[in-house]
């Protein structure tokens, strides 16, 4: 399996922090896969100027690349404004309709304030959905509160992050059993 | 329809067509030489030719996995191969061409084929070439309608005064040689949606629509939106030829059908548009109702016969050669298309 744990933002540390406890869990508890970190910070990517997702150079084209390779994705996204950053919708916007489908998308999310738990809900849900994923339904939501100086303080915050994980692997591995029979059926 | 060179007495038109793709097999991961892919390309339309189907076609496609960028060349070598098969682009990216050019090319083309070359002109769904060929992708609307409506007026006149954004102002210019009969058949590609259909229909040209998957009746749809709107901008509907075009594959049975096309699109539609085709959306072709005609021959007649119920349309090209389909099953084909689906068409549709 291929996975991806993307930090939608390039701003801001919260997002970056809980990626990298993810990236933790899962390197640990999944060894034998194939895993990959993508914060969107590290890399000089361009706006979407509606061209195939193949055709784009340099570090736009490996970041589009690399999603579309994945299995599953683990998508970390900061609030800000009451939405999901810019540079997170120009992902979407780089990708085709149908880059999610046979995808399974985790969700985790940090946000200055309690405000803003419906966000992911009302914003980033549906462009997952247009786009054909596999969305697991519960996310992890993390608070300024539940940070300092770029650590995780509160220990539950590790174990939503771990059930996360492993909700996300169970929906593939269920997925991919359903998929298997469904094609066996299909007999092409 | 003389324009275009169609008589509608003679039933529904039947076409090839390739992208020009060069891709490789995925039944045994080999992909044949550069060389040997064009040298096919021109043996099936003689096969072609010799089974009797109407038209023959080659798209211009400039990036990895394809091979005709030079389809004008290719064109060339069909016309001096073949004796009365018609023969066209399918389709000419006219956005990043000089219309000039690109009519200098099919006139002698329609010259060297005794009348018979045409140009279907699309605005390109890899963008890729814009960049190659020194053009900005911003103006992708702007320069294939700037393009194309050249292209058109040079169509109608010899001697040409013109202005534009993205050529030369042209002033007295005599673009020659001319096509045979004196005008090409010049269609538009248009892709599934009523909003692009519209605009075919704005200008009253013939219009061939792509088609991927889905139900034949959602086609219609912007197939009506296409009559309608050049009713409304003074041209006579009935007289304007409409063309589809889709995967088409048969085998004994439908699943064998099934079987042997789906690698072939799937795995070369990941090579060139970086997805799949969705299997599920395959599987439904064994629907009469799917557009995709792939299955038995007596399964995919009925739908050719079902699909030109509900169009109304003049000619269906067909794709078979896609993904590294090997020439031996495109042969295979070519002759159940002469032996039983023309005949079986033309029984039914022909006046």
């Amino acid at each position: 399996m291929n996975i991806v744990a993307l930090s939608g933002s390039i701003a801001g540390s919260k997002t970056r922090t809980a990626i990298e406890a993810v990236s933790e869990i899962i390197t640990k508890t999944y060894p034998e896969e194939v895993f990959t970190l993508i914060d969107l910070a590290d890399y000089d990517l361009m706006f979407s100027d509606g061209r195939n997702y193949l055709e784009y150079p340099g570090d736009t084209g490996f970041v589009t690349q690399k999603l579309m390779e994945a299995d599953i994705i683990i998508m970390g996204t900061p609030i800000f404004h009451a939405s999901i950053p810019g540079a997170l919708k120009n992902i979407f916007d780089l990708l085709p309709v149908n880059a999610l489908q046979d995808k399974v998308v985790g969700i985790l999310v940090t946000a200055g304030s309690a405000k803003h738990y419906l966000v992911v809900e009302q914003q980033l849900k549906p462009i997952l959905s247009y786009m054909k994923a596999s969305i697991v339904p519960t996310y992890v939501f993390m608070e300024e509160k539940d940070f300092y100086r770029k650590e995780i303080v509160n220990d539950d915050i590790f174990f939503r992050l771990e059930r996360l994980i492993e909700d996300t692997f169970q929906t593939s591995e269920a997925m991919e059993i359903v998929k298997k029979a469904k094609e066996d059926a299909y007999g092409f | 329809m003389e324009n275009e060179r169609m008589d509608p007495t003679k039933g529904l038109e039947f076409g090839l067509y390739t992208l020009g793709d060069h891709l490789p097999n995925p039944h045994t991961g080999e992909r044949i030489s550069a060389q040997q892919r064009i040298q096919e390309i021109t043996e099936l339309a003689k096969l072609a030719e010799q089974a009797g189907v109407d038209f023959f076609s080659v798209g211009e496609s400039h990036q990895a996995y394809f091979t005709t960028q030079a389809h004008t060349v290719v064109l060339a070598a069909i016309a001096q191969a073949t004796n009365k098969i018609k023969i066209g682009s399918s389709s000419t990216i006219i956005s990043t061409s000089d219309p000039v050019r690109v009519y200098e090319d099919f006139a002698t083309i329609d010259l060297i084929s005794n009348g018979r070359a045409e140009i279907i002109a699309g605005r390109a769904s890899r963008i890729g070439l814009f960049e190659l060929l020194g053009y900005d992708v911003q103006d992708y609307e702007a320069l294939f309608e700037e393009k194309f409506d050249l292209l058109l007026q040079i169509n109608q006149q010899e001697v040409i005064n013109w202005q534009g954004e993205f050529r030369a102002p042209l002033r007295n210019a005599q673009v020659i040689p001319r096509p045979l009969h004196g005008k090409l058949p010049i269609w538009r590609a248009v892709g599934g949606t009523p909003a692009s259909a519209i605009k075919a229909g704005y200008a009253g040209i013939p219009m061939m629509l792509a088609t991927l998957g889905g139900a034949a009746s959602v086609f219609k749809r912007t197939i009506d939106a296409y009559r309608e709107t050049a009713k409304n901008h003074g041209f006579d509907p009935t007289q304007l030829p409409v063309g589809t075009t889709g995967f088409f594959y048969v085998a004994d049975t439908t699943q064998a059908a099934l079987q042997q096309m789906y690698p072939h699109i799937n795995e070369g539609m990941k090579l060139t548009n970086g997805q799949g085709f969705p299997k599920q959306l395959f599987a439904q072709a064994k629907d009469k109702r799917s557009i995709i005609n792939v299955g038995s021959t007596q399964e995919v007649i009925e739908k050719i016969l079902y699909q030109h119920e509900v169009f109304g349309h003049q000619r269906y090209l067909a794709q078979m050669d896609f993904g590294g389909m090997p020439f031996d099953n495109m042969a295979k084909n070519i002759e159940i298309i002469g032996t039983e689906i023309l005949p079986a068409i033309r029984k039914y549709t022909a006046k």
